[in-house]
């Protein structure tokens, strides 16, 4: 199991490392460092003043040399400016050259500047995760359990009424992607048009104070889409232990339905589940970057929106080590869980 | 000109169809609460052998749950054929179903000849036995004439490009305000905030659906299939590397993906066409391997096939890939491809890049589930039949593994169509690739989602439609998947 384990994070920081060389890459391509000096400098700014400002900032390097620098690993570049001045990406403002460390990466624990923001980076990302945790914790909150019962409830008896209904709503669900789904519900529950106005339309609100009314609709929006995914495994993993062995044993000593579905079945049942709700995170996210531009929620996916839109570089590597973080760390979770879960693995 | 009414001079229908609907919903629920507490019917078997059940009060039920079901279904042909007899007379509602007349043609002549011929048409045929099949497929197919047509000039009331003054953000059924000759006379769904019409866009994103979508659901599967089955079959070194890169490609959020991809700035440095460059040799490779490993003891008829065929291939290829005379056209070089005179058609930059990036997010999926496929399949006897016969590995993969895999490729063939979709959707609710005014619907629900509060009408016909075309591709591979297992 150690083995195990240690091979899985080597193969992590491995992914990790090619992809955020991928991210590196592709934000560094000319096209896009000049979209970034006229967007800090302005618009008007000719090729000269854009080749100088990029030189200036170290931008002008090779890709790989600059990847070491973010890494921690090379020393990083420094500017002497025409007045004598030294600036750097490790030189924050009121420091000297002197005093700053020729190293400073991810290594070192700093993550650099976003220009989109004007502030470090760590803040950025602790300050909009915090929220987007915020949200996440309500969305799993509504959405596993809901989804469980949905898919035992549908898996108790296949091919019941209660199955079709329910098999029926988890495949509309699948068919609405938020942004489809977060449209409908504003357009029902917030529009003046319609005239219910029970919840709002955006939850910009929500960051500072959340509420059932400014905070359920984009709680809701992400739960759905995942939702009918999970019950159908769910219900899918629920009809299969239902006609195992075991099962049939049980009944015919006459227990009863309930006692078999709450004693017999349901450890069983939620072995598959499990794996598929760890699955699931990486497509909240992408729900999560819907949603909370759809009502204006200003966490993780909405800073990647602007860190993308402005190709503030620093920013959007520190994104993409946080999801792909999420990505594999749930991979992981949801294999040892797996292993743990199920005896007949850990034996062989 | 007056403005129209939702339904006009058959609003009688409507209390009925209120009716029909409460009835429906009366009975699920009444079907689901008796299927838990009413105990199950009994069965008794006769002495001739045969099995009969009680008529009990679970029959009832779903007998009045079929009925109004099928009452629905009638009001809702009555108000299509009642809208396509009198038009405008009835509403907006027969309005629209006029307009989708060669719609509705071609699908009552597609669903009778199918019906007619079903036992004659394999695993198509057997859709048209279960209902749940039946009505995706109606939806898919409902939303494929419509792009089609819609292409032709038929169903659109308007140029989906056209601002006419006076008509923005005019609710469905508003009269034009200054009527021209040979214009259709009302904003059927209304318009949107730069007056535009919301029906013709919502018909014109029909195509743009229908176009992209199942080509590039295609493309990645044939990337998927030609690097999946030797990875699975080989195994090794190869299906480690394989799998490695798929999973790097998984690992990373599909919208973070998308925007690092889809912008001016990347269309600008040429990495789109390389990628193009590349995911779109997978087909040829694919065609070649095919054909050869069937044909190769016949070399008489196998190299001209392969002449052909191949030949063909590499011309829609080289002008799939080069746009005006160059394969890669960028500030500081370009590379030569295709000559003007003898490429076919040229893809815009916006579009090539939205084809690729949905292409490359979806074919690691694909390979993971054809290399689990060629995994479990290899261990078969009849692979271990055609080893010992001597065949070569290329011919076992295509034509003894992958035939025998096509059950589970087809149901997930027609759910990635749905979540091309889907991502389609995504990148015009960003505002990526697709130019601006484009009436695709992500595009058309980003604008719309503005006003949302004031004005609901521009913003839920395309949301609809998409919901609509992938709950039927849900449905169809839902049915295409029960008759498989029937076999």
């Amino acid at each position: 199991m150690g083995l195990f384990i240690l091979r899985r994070v080597g193969i992590m920081l491995v992914t990790a490392l090619c992809l955020t060389f991928l991210v590196f890459f592709l934000t560094n391509l000319y096209p896009n460092l000049e979209k970034l000096a006229k967007t800090q400098g302005n618009f008007r700014m000719s090729d000269e003043q854009v080749e100088s400002y990029l030189q200036k900032n170290g931008y002008l390097q090779s890709t790989p040399i600059k990847y070491g620098e973010w890494l921690g690993v090379l020393p990083s570049y420094r500017h002497t400016n025409e007045d004598g001045t030294v600036q750097g990406r490790c030189i924050l403002p009121g420091k000297t050259a002197e005093e700053s460390p020729s190293f400073c990466g991810i290594l070192q624990g700093y993550w650099g500047y976003s220009t989109v923001f004007k502030e470090e980076v760590s803040t950025v990302v602790g300050n909009r995760l915090a929220l987007t945790g915020r949200l996440m914790f309500w969305v799993m909150l509504l959405m596993v359990p809901s989804a469980l019962i949905l898919g035992v409830l549908a898996g108790m008896k296949e091919g019941s009424a209660t199955d079709r209904t329910l098999s029926t709503f988890a495949i509309t669900t699948t068919a609405t992607p938020e942004y489809v789904s977060g449209v409908i519900f504003i357009a029902i529950f917030t529009s003046s048009a319609v005239g219910l106005k029970w919840f709002k339309g955006t939850a910009t609100q929500a960051m500072e104070n959340p509420t059932f009314e400014n905070f359920f609709l984009p709680v809701l929006t992400i739960a759905l889409y995942g939702m009918g995914y999970i019950a159908r495994m769910t219900r899918a993993s629920m009809t299969e232990v239902m006609t195992a062995q075991y099962i049939r044993t049980a009944r015919l000593k006459g227990v009863s339905f309930s006692n078999i579905v709450m004693k017999h079945a349901l450890r069983n049942a939620l072995i598959a589940p499990f794996t598929v709700i760890m699955l699931q995170f990486p497509w909240l996210l992408n729900g999560v970057v819907i949603v909370e531009t759809l009502f204006n929620y200003k966490g993780f996916g909405w800073a990647l929106v602007q860190a993308a839109g402005n190709n503030d570089i620093q920013l959007l590597l520190a994104i993409s080590v946080v999801s792909v973080f999420v990505v594999l760390v749930t991979q992981l979770i949801s294999d040892i869980g797996y292993v743990y879960l199920n005896p007949r693995i850990r034996i062989s | 000109m007056e403005p129209l009414t939702w339904t006009g001079s058959i609003a009688f229908l409507n209390p009925l169809l209120l009716l029909a609907l409460g009835l429906l919903a009366l009975s699920i629920v009444v079907w689901m609460l008796a299927s838990i507490v009413l105990p199950e019917d009994q069965m008794t078997v006769n002495p001739d052998g045969t099995l009969s059940s009680s008529s009990g009060l679970r029959n009832l039920i779903q007998a009045a749950l079929r009925y109004s079901f099928l009452a629905i279904v009638g009001l809702a042909v009555a108000y299509i054929v009642l809208g396509i007899l009198m038009g405008t007379s009835a509403g907006i509602i027969g309005a629209i179903s006029q307009q989708f007349l060669p719609v509705w043609l071609s699908l009552i002549i597609l669903y009778a000849m199918s019906i007619a011929f079903k036992r004659k048409l394999g695993l198509y045929g057997k859709l048209f036995d279960s209902p749940i099949g039946m009505i995706g497929f109606g939806l898919v197919m409902f939303w494929v004439f419509t792009g089609i047509f819609g292409a032709l000039d038929l169903i659109v009331t308007h140029d989906p490009l056209a601002q006419l003054s006076g008509m923005k953000n005019k609710v469905p059924g508003t009269p034009l305000a200054s009527l021209e000759e040979g214009q259709y006379a009302w904003y059927l769904l209304g318009g949107d905030n730069l007056a535009r019409d919301v029906f013709s866009r919502m018909v014109k994103g029909a195509w743009i659906v229908v176009q992209i979508a199942p080509l590039a659901t295609m493309f990645a599967f044939m990337v998927g299939i030609t690097l999946g089955l030797p990875a699975g079959y080989y195994g090794g070194r190869l299906d480690t590397l394989l799998s490695f890169l798929a999973n790097l490609i998984l690992a990373f959020p599909v919208i973070l993906l998308f925007y690092l991809l889809v912008t001016p700035e990347i269309v600008a440095t040429g990495v789109p066409n390389y990628m193009a460059a590349v995911l779109f040799v997978f087909p040829i490779i694919f065609l070649g391997v095919l054909l050869n490993s069937r044909y190769y003891t016949r070399p008489n008829f196998r190299t001209p096939l392969l002449i052909g065929v191949l030949g063909v291939a590499l011309w829609l290829y080289l002008s799939l890939i080069s746009t005006s005379g160059y394969i890669i056209n960028t500030d500081s070089y370009r590379i030569w491809g295709l000559p003007t005179y003898l490429d076919l058609f040229d893809i815009p930059g916006g579009i090539l890049v939205v084809f690729v990036s949905v292409v490359f997010v979806n074919s690691p999926t694909v390979f993971r589930i054809v290399r689990g496929l060629a995994l479990d399949i290899k261990t078969r006897d009849y692979v271990a039949a055609a080893q010992t016969r001597g065949e070569g590995p290329w011919y076992i993969m295509l034509w003894e593994i992958l035939p025998n895999a096509r059950g589970p490729l087809i149901v997930d063939f027609c759910l990635r169509i749905g979540y091309t979709t889907i991502l389609l959707g995504t990148l015009g609710f960003f505002g990526l690739g697709l130019p601006p005014e484009s009436p695709d619907w992500g595009s058309t629900i980003n604008e719309g989602r503005k006003l949302l509060s004031i004005y609901l009408h521009p913003a839920l016909p395309p949301a609809l439609a998409l919901l609509s075309l992938v709950l039927g591709l849900n449905l169809l591979a839902d049915g295409l998947r029960e008759e498989s297992l029937k076999d």
